[in-house]
């Protein structure tokens, strides 16, 4: 019986292959609701926290996930490897990448000044 | 003008998260020779139109990112001069000579951290170990490549805050020209960066962004469009994370395609662009273009190109 996988923000849920990463199950069935980006455990875009169950994380970017938020269910879905039914919340967020009333680019999580040298 | 002072980009230090998963990605993908691994792990290759031993290293770390960016100057004196004005100036900080020898076949390099909060490097030394093709009635290119195959490193894309600071640090210091730029808003606040210290459209580019020290991607120059789709069907053929692309660069002119080591680094590999000269008028482009600017047939802003950095 295959792992399903529910998103607790949209309250979707779709299966996931034995040994598949969450990501890569959820990019081929054409679902959404994880941010994707990289793909590799470096950018944290596809950042979310377990709320439930068993499963195992590959190598992923001390950058984006912290030994400690790894340790509280922290996790990033491409380097996600289910080992059971798993029950998530998304926290990566894309940007929205260009935004001129926020003064030019911004990054999601960071505050929006575009600093001048002066 | 013939060319001074600084020549090219020479070398990319990055840091990916499994050695050996990059390993394979870096050769069998992106095509490029190992040349030798050092003491301390790190793994050295080259491009195999690449006259120097090395351009890019790769070492494992529990982050992903770029650690520094070497450029390749004309000579010892002009290493000493410009180490000299650096030091004086508070556009560059951290500010260290490297051993030579710490690189293999490599002279002694000056390091700074500029004022987007990357670590640059220049060095008037590294051993020429020769190209796959040598220098004497070569053949056009040799046998046996693999993956992309590119000819060389070509360029970073790096974001970071103090944009301005930074662009004046490679003009006004290092002898950059200006070839291209993204203006926003009424104020025409400077955005993107795109800088020349050779022939080419850009050696390095940087965006304005919130945060300090983030690489983008990292270029290696193919030789036509052709070789870009024949890099994209790689991509499919190894199941490589693809970002975009194929498409063309309203910035640059470039056919291009973008796509991540294992790591999540974003390569590109790229064809095309055109030849600058220091008399070229810098190009500007507008917010309200920016679709075009960046991806010339769709148009597009895309979210994922440009937000997601290492
Ligand atoms: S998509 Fe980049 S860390 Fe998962
Ligand atoms: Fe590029």
């Amino acid at each position: 019986m295959s792992i399903r996988i529910h998103i607790e923000n949209c309250d979707d849920s779709f299966p996931c292959p034995d040994g598949s990463n969450v990501l890569r199950a959820m990019e081929c069935l054409g679902r959404r609701g994880i941010p994707v980006g990289c793909r590799g455990g470096g950018c944290g875009v596809c950042k979310v926290k377990v709320l439930d169950g068993r499963y195992r994380n590959e190598a992923i970017s001390r950058a984006c996930v912290s030994a400690e938020e790894e340790a509280e269910g922290y996790s990033l879905a491409c380097k996600l490897i289910p080992e059971s039914d798993l029950s998530l919340r998304v926290i990566g967020k894309m940007a929205r990448s260009f935004d001129i009333s926020r003064g030019a680019f911004h990054f999601y999580g960071v505050p929006a000044t575009a600093p001048h040298r002066s | 003008m013939a060319m001074t002072g600084v020549l090219r980009p020479g070398h990319v230090a990055l840091r990916v998260l499994d050695l050996e998963q990059a390993v394979h990605h870096y050769t069998e993908v992106v095509g490029l020779a190992e040349v030798m691994r050092d003491a301390q792990g790190r793994v050295f290759f080259k491009a195999w139109d690449e006259a120097d031993h090395h351009s890019v290293v790769l070492r494992k770390a529990d982050e992903a990112g770029m650690d520094y960016m070497g450029w390749r100057v004309d000579s010892d004196a002009t290493l000493d001069r410009l180490a000299g004005e650096l030091e004086a100036s508070p556009l560059a900080t951290e500010i260290s000579w490297i051993d030579a020898g710490e690189h293999p076949h490599t002279g002694r390099r000056f390091r700074f951290t500029i004022p987007t909060g990357h670590v640059m490097e220049l060095y008037a030394h590294r051993d020429v170990t020769g190209c796959a093709t040598g220098y004497l009635n070569p053949e056009p290119w040799p046998d046996d490549l693999r993956g992309m195959a590119p000819s060389r490193f070509d360029h970073c894309l790096l974001y970071g805050d103090d944009l301005d600071g930074t662009v004046e640090l490679f003009t006004k210091i290092l002898g950059f020209n200006l070839a291209e730029q993204v203006v926003a808003g009424p104020d025409r606040l400077q955005i993107a960066a795109f800088l020349s210290c050779s022939n080419k459209a850009h050696d390095v580019a940087f965006i304005r962004q919130p945060m300090k020290n983030k690489f983008h991607h990292c270029s290696f120059l193919l030789g036509s469009w052709n070789e870009v789709l024949k890099a994209a069907d790689i991509i499919s053929k190894k199941k490589v994370s693809l970002d975009l692309g194929p498409t063309r660069h309203g910035i640059t002119r470039g056919e291009t395609i973008y796509f991540f080591d294992p790591s999540g680094n974003r390569n590109e590999v790229f064809s095309g662009g055109y030849i600058w000269y220091p008399d070229k008028p810098t190009i500007t482009w507008t917010d309200d273009q920016l679709g075009p600017a960046i991806f010339y047939h769709d148009r597009k802003l895309n979210e994922a190109f440009l937000s997601v950095v290492t």
